[in-house]
């Protein structure tokens, strides 16, 4: 078992005749992720690597194929709409990829999600995978990943191949691996992924990445405190970055002296967390952590 | 993105929210001829991007980026002043920043000055308005000093502003019974422009009451979404290169992420995250990152090169640390888009290069085969340790 994605998983890919779409589509399918279908709109009809069935509306897609799972590739300017398709047609996992979404069109998609039986993982985001179910739905290298009980949670991407790749050398694998996503309004948050980790029983141990911007890493902390036994690590990047400066992502930012890495890092360490100095000390950190808990 | 104090003063005129009379000149004849138009108490102010313009003073020695001027011909030689020259702020840094424009505006009898802002807030997923009656200084020292002296009023973004809530402003900030109406008119105004543009700050500061109970905004700061701005052309139109680091411009024109900062490491890095994580390692081992640069999930070559340009043409640049997780972009592609780019460039500074990930052995061989002075690093902290030595051999 593992959280939200696994061999019941039935996807289907919102903009899959674009060119990262269809890139991407290919990759997950290769992975083993069952694609059973895309969407574009007026390629209807037309069938993916000549086998998955492209419809014009997710609608179609989810009545003829059972699609539970959808993943957005759609370009900023019309992605908040894909995703209020996804919702309006019950899909209940919905992972938007896409970077560079308007906020405002995000904040009225979050309005839309509220009372539905959707879940929103990001956008901007690498997406989700679960080693084990073979089941990958986002843009993150695969083979990087191995079967395993840790549970990693992030605001980045690239970064998280880090953290992952440190785990799987230290011989540890993955439970499931959440990209949450970097801009400052989204879906799953930090502390959501936390609790479903924490409620997941494959899962033994949680890495938390987290960077400069917004309180949801305060707010995993608190949870954590709480609620939590399991061994948590954390990394916090930023340490170093200017105030008022958005860092490549559009959610980090240290604006009014508020967001900083050292006032996460202090919440997190004051919630009993593993922080890890560097990036380097992910891995020894968690295995720290994990031989502290026995 | 951020735009000028005359350009906002325009959006805010379209949009019906009052400012004092004034006009922007680009030349001191300019400025005599908007200031023949007005009355006698004007005030000449500086337009750069950066804040603490009153209380800043020029590199020619003349001080205040905020004057008053009585007459056309005094404000000729004010503008004079300014124009051209360099102004340094608490928010400029120590370079400061050349006026190349000054706004002309005629200065208002002021009763009171209050505070009136709309952020988006990422907690709340909705826009809130953030007020005070202790306007014209720095709301966060109001915030420090009495936190009840700011009122937050969450804005549902399926409704819009409601009417009692903009009339719960207007009582709360001071408005006489009879001025209510008029302020709750003027509370809207501001929201409309806050959501027709996209906008992630609106900040009024000082909002005044004169004397004869007219109001103005007479001074404002507006931030817009960046990922929005491909809907608005005529916001896009405002921007000002010239108050943007070059750098930082030249960057965004290869679709590369670049900030400036005040180190002497540079370092290139694919992904935000981490770049920002490669940024504090480099710091924790003892060096300072002269900048953040993603190179995005995707770089191609030409970026890497391009990249490489702007760091190798940086001076205070002393070596240069690579960090590449190479995920669906593969290593070796990497590590031949880094040697044709030493090749094309020229390295004056020692590279530390730290490959990891896809094909990360094709990638290390190509880098070792190429003959160049590349310092390989397997780990991550050997490739901070490894660069932040070689900057400092260079000193």
């Amino acid at each position: 078992m593992s959280v939200l994605v696994g061999k019941n998983t039935r996807l289907v890919v919102q903009g899959i005749t674009g060119k990262s779409g269809s890139f991407h589509a290919k990759s997950c399918m290769d992975y083993g992720t069952n694609l059973v279908a895309g969407v574009t709109p007026a390629r209807g009809g037309e069938l993916f690597e000549g086998k998955v069935p492209v419809f014009d509306t997710l609608l179609e897609a989810r009545k003829e194929t059972g699609a539970n799972a959808s993943m957005v590739f759609v370009p900023p300017a019309f992605a908040a709409d894909s995703i209020l398709e996804a919702v309006d047609a019950g899909v209940e996992l919905i992972v938007c990829i896409t970077e560079g979404i308007p906020v405002q069109d995000m904040m009225r998609v979050k309005i839309a999600l509220k009372d539905s039986k959707s879940l929103l993982i990001g956008p901007n985001c690498p997406g989700i995978i679960n080693p084990e179910g073979r089941c990958k739905i986002g843009i993150m290298p695969g083979y990087i990943h191995q079967p395993g009980k840790v549970g990693i949670v992030s605001r980045s991407g690239t970064l998280t191949y880090e953290a992952v790749w440190q785990v799987t050398n230290r011989g540890l694998g993955q439970s499931t691996c959440i990209g949450i996503g970097g801009d400052p309004i989204h879906g799953l948050t930090q502390r959501q992924a936390v609790e479903l980790f924490n409620n997941d029983p494959d899962t033994e141990a949680i890495v938390m990445i987290g960077e400069i911007g917004g309180s949801e890493e305060e707010e995993a902390a608190a949870y954590i405190k709480q609620h939590v036994k399991k061994p948590v690590a954390a990394f916090i990047a930023g340490q170093t970055a200017p105030p008022g400066r958005r860092m490549g992502h559009a959610g980090a930012i240290v604006s009014g002296g508020k967001g900083t890495a050292a006032a996460k890092i202090d919440a997190l360490r004051e919630a009993g967390i593993a922080v890890a100095k560097t990036l380097a000390e992910i891995g020894d950190t968690l295995v720290e952590a994990i031989r502290q808990k026995k | 993105m951020n735009i000028h104090e005359y350009q906002a003063k325009e959006l805010l005129e379209k949009f019906s929210v009052a400012t004092p009379p004034g006009k922007v000149a680009f030349t001191p004849d300019e400025a005599e001829q908007v200031a023949r138009s007005m009355g006698n108490n004007l005030v000449v102010k500086a337009q750069i991007h950066a804040g603490g313009r009153g209380k800043g003073s020029f590199t020619n020695g003349v001080k205040g980026g905020v004057q008053l001027a009585k007459t056309a011909s005094q404000v000729k030689s004010i503008a004079a002043q300014m124009l051209g020259n360099t102004l340094v702020t608490h928010q400029t840094g120590a370079d400061g920043k050349v006026v190349k424009k000054v706004l002309i505006a005629e200065s208002v009898n002021i009763d009171r000055e209050i505070y009136f802002a709309i952020v988006m807030d990422r907690a709340m997923n909705a826009p809130v308005i953030i007020a005070s009656r202790q306007g014209g200084m720095d709301i966060e020292s109001v915030a420090a000093k009495s936190p009840e002296a700011i009122y937050k009023e969450v804005v549902n973004p399926a409704l819009g502003l409601q009417p009692y809530q903009a009339r719960k402003l207007s009582k709360l900030l001071g408005f006489a019974p009879a001025d209510m109406k008029d302020a709750s008119k003027l509370f809207h105004a501001v929201y409309k422009l806050f959501m027709a543009n996209d906008c992630s700050l609106v900040e009024i500061n000082p909002l005044v009451v004169t004397k004869d109970g007219k109001v103005f905004a007479l001074d404002a700061k507006l931030n817009f979404d960046d990922n929005a701005l491909f809907r608005h052309p005529e916001i896009l139109a405002m921007r000002d290169l010239d108050e943007e680091d070059p750098r930082e411009v030249a960057a965004s024109n290869f679709g590369l992420n670049y900030i400036g900062l005040d180190g002497d490491i540079g370092c290139m890095v694919n992904g935000a995250g981490l770049a920002m994580a490669t940024m504090d390692i480099i710091h924790f081992y003892g060096g300072e990152p002269a900048n953040f640069l993603d190179v995005g999930g995707g770089a191609n070559e030409q970026q890497v090169t391009e990249a490489f340009k702007i760091l190798t043409s940086d001076k205070r640049i002393k070596a240069i640390l690579v960090n590449i997780f190479g995920g669906i972009m593969k290593c070796d592609i990497i590590a031949q888009g880094i040697i044709n780019a030493v090749r094309a460039t020229s390295l004056p500074v020692p590279l530390v290069v730290r490959l990891e990930g896809t094909n990360v052995e094709k990638g290390r061989k190509l880098l070792q085969e190429s003959n160049l002075p590349i310092i390989a690093a397997n780990a991550l902290a050997d490739a901070a340790e490894k660069v932040v030595k070689a900057a400092k051999e260079q000193k």
